[in-house]
């Protein structure tokens, strides 16, 4: 029998369409169906000036707008061989984490609630909250912030910004614990996630899959480390990894990473440099509001980078960002114009999604919504 | 830091894992190769895609062994007017390497590579549907992202951004 999920289906995280063929209750195949929520932003990206990309880019992936604004703003800096201030630098680190912890707050209650615990999701909207206030406080914005720009950041952190930062992220480690004593040794979800939605290492570099996804496979590979970027080396963390490759094994991983990204935010906040916030580049980044009303130059700059955008050189650049969800790749192509000549971006979850036929055929139809959980998609992305 | 002006010379990047191991393999293969903010361009031969991605796979001991990402570059009018770009991860060696190929407009088609790494698999029809590439040996050549009725391939330079009205 072939059973249709979705793609208005609550566990299905948005809207993707699974057809399921089943026998009784065992799934034998599972065939993904998205472009559900594709809205050709890549098309549009070659219709504006690089500037106006930034607030598309938090659109592809509304959990993590700031690793977006990142990575695109990373490739164009390059394609530019722009230098951005290592204050620049270490508040696009710490912003990055407090990313990286909403999205994973968001995938662990929405996760448990798919699996039935529900308090969990109550515990963890309370945290994003908290999350949410500072992105406004920073940014003016709760969810799509388009704070990183290209050459730098927006606006200096408001006063008191670092103490609601610095309060919170000593009250977190707290807050994970009563995640964990929720659920790691509960037995009902330990029942409902070990062992089930098994994936082997080879299966899953072969299928593409990135991130804590990986990661719960035992291949111990994180962008940030590996390949850092953005100053991530100047960090100390560790890169979670569990061997078993279930649904319970890309579970822990994930809390161990808020754990890690709590710790980055602690150093951030503890070592901040001092210093300029933009690069040193009048052509492509907006003068203060101060230099506009004393100096000519700085009125004809803004008047310029409005109207007609800044020309990048031609060329090509692939850069990729460790995301809550895997590896987040910009592939930016300049012709030597103000508008980008195309805008691909490389979807973690596009790639992720592929393993779920491998992980769900031959398991129960129940087990579907937790590997759909445990790989933490967002249709945002995956059809951009 | 300033941009260094780009490398197209094969010898001065010969000793880079991935251009290597491809001339140790099959020189004609390599079309030509470009070294640009530090990041190392390929251009392949159209017919020996899946073999140089194979080779690169199982290179040691630098095995180019997680694939990231295809997409498609439309030139027009210019041409050759597509370019097929691939981007290849290598764990062990931290290193990455994008392959080109280049191809004609009249029917574009270069082999899949999805019998070498299924990752390829979304990727390749996410190229078909927006760009109108065909993969001969893919499993599931269908449109991924627009319905299967729609007519065109919205990413094509000669498609308006609003869309047929």
């Amino acid at each position: 029998m072939i059973l249709n999920m979705g793609p208005q289906h609550p566990s299905t995280h948005g809207v993707l369409r699974l057809l399921l063929e089943i026998d009784g209750e065992t799934v034998v195949r599972v065939m993904p169906d998205i472009g559900y929520l594709h809205t050709g932003i890549e098309k549009t990206c070659e219709a504006k000036f690089y500037q106006q990309v930034v607030p598309l880019t938090d659109r592809i992936d509304y959990l993590c707008p700031m690793t977006n604004n990142l990575c695109y703003a990373l490739a164009v800096e390059r394609l530019l061989g722009l230098e951005i201030p290592p204050r620049a630098q270490w508040l696009r680190v710490m912003l990055n984490e407090l990313t990286r912890i909403n999205s994973h707050l968001v995938w662990l209650g929405t996760h448990a609630l798919d699996i039935g615990a529900m308090t969990v999701f109550l515990y963890c909207f309370r945290e994003r909250e908290d999350i949410l206030r500072l992105f406004e406080m920073v940014s003016g914005q709760r969810m799509m912030t388009s704070y990183f720009r290209v050459g730098g950041i927006a606006l200096e952190p408001p006063l008191g910004f670092f103490e609601r930062v610095k309060h919170f992220a000593d009250r977190f480690p707290a807050r994970i614990d009563e995640y964990e004593n929720l659920l790691t040794s509960n037995p009902i979800w330990t029942m409902r996630t070990k062992g089930v939605a098994t994936i082997t290492a080879e299966d899953a570099i072969a299928l593409g899959a990135s991130g804590p996804t990986l990661r719960g496979s035992g291949v111990d590979w994180d962008l940030r480390r590996d390949m850092p970027y953005s100053s991530y080396d100047k960090f100390q963390f560790k890169v979670p990894v569990a061997k078993e490759g279930d649904v319970f094994a890309r579970y822990i991983c994930r809390v161990q990473e808020l754990r890690e990204s709590i710790g980055i935010v602690q150093q951030a906040l503890a070592g901040m440099p001092e210093g300029p916030i933009k690069a040193d580049a009048p052509k492509v980044v907006l003068p203060d509001r101060e230099k506009m009303k004393t100096q000519m130059e700085a009125l004809i700059y803004h008047f310029k980078i409005v109207t007609e955008g800044f020309a990048v050189p031609a060329g090509e650049v692939y850069q990729a960002v460790e995301s809550p969800r895997g590896e987040m790749g910009y592939y930016v192509v300049s012709d030597g114009t103000a508008k980008p000549y195309r805008v691909h971006m490389r979807s973690a979850c596009l790639a992720n999604l592929q393993l779920l036929p491998k992980m769900c055929e031959g398991r129960l139809i129940a087990d579907v919504v937790a590997a759909i959980g445990s790989i933490d998609i967002v249709l945002g992305e995956i059809d951009r | 830091m300033p941009l260094a002006s780009p490398i197209t010379d094969i010898e001065q990047l010969k000793d880079n894992p991935a251009l290597a191991r491809l001339l140790a393999w099959n020189s004609a293969a390599v079309e030509g190769v470009k070294f640009d903010r530090e990041e190392l361009s390929i251009y392949i031969a159209r017919s020996y895609i899946r073999e140089a991605c194979a080779v690169l796979r199982d290179a040691s001991p630098c095995p180019f062994n997680v694939f990231c990402d295809v997409t498609c570059v439309d030139w027009y009018p210019s041409e050759p007017r597509f370019e097929v770009i691939y981007h290849l991860l290598s764990i062990a060696g931290k290193e990455r390497v994008r392959l080109k190929v280049r191809l004609g407009d009249d029917s574009p088609a270069l082999e899949s590579v999805t019998s070498v790494w299924p990752a390829a698999n979304f990727f390749e029809r996410e190229v078909f549907d927006l760009f109108g590439i065909r993969f001969t040996g893919h499993p599931y050549l269908r449109r991924i992202q627009m319905p299967d009725d729609w007519e065109g391939h919205p990413l094509r330079k000669d498609y308006p951004v609003e869309g047929y009205r």
